[in-house]
């Protein structure tokens, strides 16, 4: 068994309204910041996890964002697993 | 008849739903704790509005993964009558019992006050009492209730007639200006393609004696009932 640090980015589907994120534009925009385009807000989940391998522990993951982490109706999710240290 | 209320860890509109069932309807009623996995034979089960978990995560999500959900889940492949009103409505999505989800309200605000909703089929197990072109007037109160779904979905449930009631004017008039959260289409309730799960937004159970400032939510309970003295 390996320890994984695993980290799941899930931010909104692309393509569809994300009126936080042009919430935080127009704030942006307001306080003077310029250049700014296509905001999004998200959020990280981040945890270990013990698995037999790189491919295992992605696979378990995969499963774990399509059936609770992510909602893929209006969720995109992106997954990094880097390994830590043999147990 | 007897019907269940689910309560989850944050639910708050349990006891206005058992009231609903219990006073407004005459029904006998109960509460089903989310984590038991015993539905006490029940002939149709309420999951009520609140803020489940939270909304932890996303709203519903959590609760959709709650262990009575399994016994919830079985009842309605079943056939048996599952309603979800506003946090119940996200939780049946979350738990892929109705297709969709709900997202934030397009202008970002929590949205709580009356609004008016076209009745587009009253030919469900909860809207027997009504006529399709009724116009109700019942409350909301939610931050995340813009219903969403892929266009193709859309256009399957509008096909299949899944779309029970829409956001409209008092006139009826279903336009973007009665939209109160950007939701596809001005949906504020579908039902499953099988006819016996339904999700709403709305809250008719906050409806249903003068003192509230409306009875338009009545139906929706007494419809319920005439459909379970009916199978």
């Amino acid at each position: 068994m390996t320890d994984f640090r695993v980290e799941v980015r899930v931010t909104p589907r692309r393509g569809i309204l994300d009126p936080q994120g042009s919430a935080v534009q127009g704030a942006l925009k307001s306080l003077g910041f310029g250049g700014v385009e296509e905001v999004h807000v998200g959020r990280l989940i981040r945890f270990s996890l013990a698995a037999d391998s790189d491919a295992d522990a992605r696979e378990r993951v995969d499963a774990m964002c399509r059936q609770l982490l992510a909602n893929p109706v209006t969720e995109d999710f992106d997954v990094r697993v880097e390994a830590l240290a043999a147990a | 008849m007897k019907i269940g209320v689910v309560t989850f860890p944050g639910s708050n509109c349990d006891y206005d739903c058992y009231r609903a069932l219990k006073d407004g309807l005459g029904a006998e009623a109960v509460y089903l704790w989310h984590k038991e996995h015993d539905l006490q034979g029940v002939d149709a089960v309420f999951l009520p509005g609140g803020f489940s978990y939270g909304d932890y995560l996303r709203a519903g999500a959590i609760a959709a993964h709650s262990p009575i959900m399994r016994e919830v889940k079985a009842f309605a492949e079943g056939g048996g009558p599952v309603a979800g009103i506003c946090n119940g409505f996200q939780i049946l999505c979350e738990a892929g019992m109705l297709p969709g989800g709900l997202m934030r309200n397009r202008g970002l605000k929590f949205r709580s006050r009356p609004v008016h909703l076209l009745v587009e089929r009253a030919d469900t197990a909860f809207t027997g009492e009504y006529a399709a072109g009724d116009v109700l007037r019942i409350p909301i109160a939610h931050g995340e209730g813009c219903y969403f779904a892929d266009p193709e979905l859309l256009d399957e449930l509008e096909a299949n007639g899944q779309v029970v009631f829409r956001y409209c004017s008092g006139e009826g008039l279903v336009s973007p200006d009665a939209n109160p959260n950007g939701s596809a289409r001005n949906i504020a309730g579908i039902i499953n393609a099988g006819g016996n799960v339904l999700g709403m937004m709305p809250h008719p159970e906050r409806a249903i004696e003068p003192l509230l400032g409306s009875t338009d939510g009545l139906g929706f309970f007494r419809s319920l009932a005439a459909h379970l003295a009916r199978v």
